[in-house]
């Protein structure tokens, strides 16, 4: 096997259809970007999943420390007025 | 005419199923698993021509051969492929350089065939063209990082250019049967795309550092149906399963 440790790992984003966002659907190793989106493309869309690819470098991602948890989410939860249904849509309006 | 058609489409249909088989052992043994999806794909794309090539090969010979007679009912030395494809992959080095060879030479055959004269190889060559473009773009890639990566897979790269160059040859060869056709506008004249194929090769070698193939001596059989070693014990499994249990569904 290939030493994994040497090859970088990246994150790959599928958009499925026009009008969609980016979505996270795994990861991957790769040598460089050019590689990663071919081995995005053989591994992720195999199926029909993808109309649209990125990858990123895994190391690039910053991401929110576990055990900051309740200092960073646990204040939002006593503040159900920021939801938005407290107000009387119009039916002219239509779907929201 | 239909029986050099006919020929044309097998020995076209071969070289497909042959070398699909051949990268489909990479399955479940690649070096990553990035790699073990990528070849099994290519074998799949390979091995969908080559369905396309036998069916319309059965139409034209007439005598009810469907894709599975002329798949696996077959003896070696009706097999008419190119040596190159029923060659054991090697190394990851070796599958990917003939991969790279092949499917830059196809790219090249599938855009001229594209405008056939006969509308069934024109649909098939449509249909062919992008699987061969994206063939020949991962295989260019990983050629161009081997060959000018580390020690070891520089050294197997050109170990690989020189296992393989005797058996480039043979690509622009137009047999009896595919020399008719291409004179009549149905196929693609093969001697024709050795330069540009060269053109290709050359540009994604002088990339990688290595060294330019000579294609001066050539073995050649293949489209006669005379085989290396390798061929019968890659039939004895391509066939295994319709020769024990003739005319299996499932």
């Amino acid at each position: 096997m290939v030493d994994e440790e040497e090859i970088p790992l990246w994150e790959v984003f599928i958009r499925p259809r026009n009008g969609l966002a980016h979505r996270h659907c795994g990861s991957l190793h790769a040598t460089d970007s050019k590689m990663a989106l071919q081995a995005a493309r053989d591994v992720y869309t195999r199926r029909g999943e993808g109309l649209s690819v990125w990858v990123i470098p895994s190391v690039q991602i910053s991401a929110s420390d576990p055990q900051d948890r309740e200092e960073m989410f646990d204040p939002s939860d006593d503040k159900v007025y920021r939801h938005p249904n407290f107000y009387n849509i119009p039916d002219d309006v239509g779907h929201m | 005419m239909q029986k050099g058609l006919f020929s044309a489409l097998l020995q076209l249909a071969d070289d497909h199923l042959v070398l699909g088989h051949r990268l489909s052992e990479w399955c479940g043994h690649a070096p990553m698993l990035e790699e073990d999806l990528a070849l099994p794909n290519i074998a799949l794309d390979l091995i969908g021509q080559a369905r396309s090539l036998y069916t319309y090969a059965g139409e034209i010979e007439g005598v009810g051969r469907d894709e599975d007679a002329l798949a696996f009912c077959r003896i070696e030395r009706e097999y008419q492929n190119l040596l190159i494809c029923e060659l054991p992959n090697g190394d990851f080095a070796q599958t990917i350089l003939r991969q790279f060879y092949f499917s830059s030479f196809m790219l090249l055959f599938w855009e001229q065939a594209q405008n056939s004269s006969d509308a069934t190889v024109a649909a098939v060559a449509g249909k062919a063209i992008k699987e061969a473009k994206y063939h020949r773009r991962h295989c260019g890639e990983w050629v161009i990082r081997l060959g000018d990566g580390t020690d070891e897979s520089a050294r197997r790269m050109q170990a690989s250019c020189e296992i393989l160059e005797p058996y480039l040859g043979e690509l622009f060869n137009n047999s009896y049967g595919s020399l008719e056709i291409s004179q009549s506008g149905v196929l693609p004249d093969r001697s024709l795309l050795q330069e540009p194929w060269l053109i290709d090769v050359m540009e994604v070698f002088q990339a990688a550092n290595l060294n330019i193939p000579d294609l001066t001596h050539a073995h050649k059989g293949g489209r006669e149906g005379r085989h290396t070693e390798a061929m019968g014990h890659l039939l004895a499994q391509l066939q295994y399963m319709q020769r024990s249990f003739p005319d299996m569904a499932w």
